[in-house]
């Protein structure tokens, strides 16, 4: 069976995702890295399927919605504060900061 | 079987390994959608056709397409915002964060579903064989998640409209 090494490489892909958005500090690649962690989540959703029922594949649809949706309002913030501070460096959108 | 897993899930592994390290956003989207199809062919290996079919479309068509959209609109190809220094606190921080986060997952790998819950081997497969693959996700999908399902068209109208208020210059 593959579950053990598909459950690996989703491991894997999810590390990767989270360390890209601590490393990086363009906005738009951070919004990237959690899609990846999105997918790496859906690859653990559909090997664990394979075992448990064709449930866990009706789920990585709800997934992939939210994802969608994520990434339009994500991209319309990114638009957004580019339009006020003409950066998308996250170093330099530090209002909130204490 | 096991090789092609294995080619499949190395190229993701790599090619998301580079979406990470890019410095140009383009190149990092590109990087990025090379691991979504690596991905699609993964579900492809896991009894997941439909999915692997939904991830191309949805994933690698429309929602990358967005992210490159948006990159080429604020025009941040060539102009790269200063990343820092090559290791600054945070980031070796980081860099830690994420190999103990990696630890984790990998000992969760171990962990075997109980017998009880357990379908017997080939049981998806055969399925999937018998009603298509179609089928077989959109007969739960519609019967037992459909409340669930009513509930994500409601979501996407929400982000739609957020969407719209969010980018736009003046309401």
């Amino acid at each position: 069976m593959l579950l053990g090494p598909a459950l690996a490489v989703s491991a894997i892909l999810f590390a990767l995702g989270a360390a890209g958005v601590l490393l990086r500090r363009n906005a738009i690649i951070i919004f990237m890295c959690i899609e990846l962690m999105l997918n790496a989540v859906n690859l653990a959703f559909v090997a664990l399927a394979q075992q448990l029922g064709v449930d866990g594949q009706v789920f990585v649809f709800f997934v992939m919605t939210v994802a969608a949706a994520e990434a339009a309002v994500g991209l319309a913030i990114v638009i957004a504060v580019f339009r006020h501070r003409e950066t998308v460096d996250l170093e330099n959108i530090n209002l909130l900061r204490g | 079987m096991t090789f092609a897993f294995w080619f499949f899930g190395v190229a993701a592994i790599v090619a998301s390994f580079l979406c990470i390290t890019r410095r140009s956003p383009v190149s990092s989207a590109l990087w990025l959608i090379t691991t979504l199809f690596n991905v699609a062919a993964l579900f492809v290996l896991l009894d997941a056709h439909f999915l692997a079919a939904v991830q191309v479309l949805v994933y690698a068509g429309a929602i990358m397409v967005l992210f490159l959209f948006v990159i080429m609109l604020l025009n941040l190809g060539e102009r790269d915002p200063g990343e820092s220094p090559r290791w600054s606190p945070s980031r070796v921080v980081g860099f830690f964060a994420g190999l103990g986060l990696l630890a984790e997952l990998l000992v969760l790998r171990h962990a075997v579903p109980p017998d009880a819950i357990r379908l017997p081997a080939g049981a998806v497969a055969a399925e999937m064989a018998d009603r298509g693959a179609v089928q077989s996700l959109s007969m739960p999908l519609f019967q037992a998640y459909l409340v669930p399902f009513e509930i994500t068209s409601l979501m996407l109208l929400a982000a739609i409209v957020g969407a719209v208020v969010l980018a736009k210059r003046r309401l």
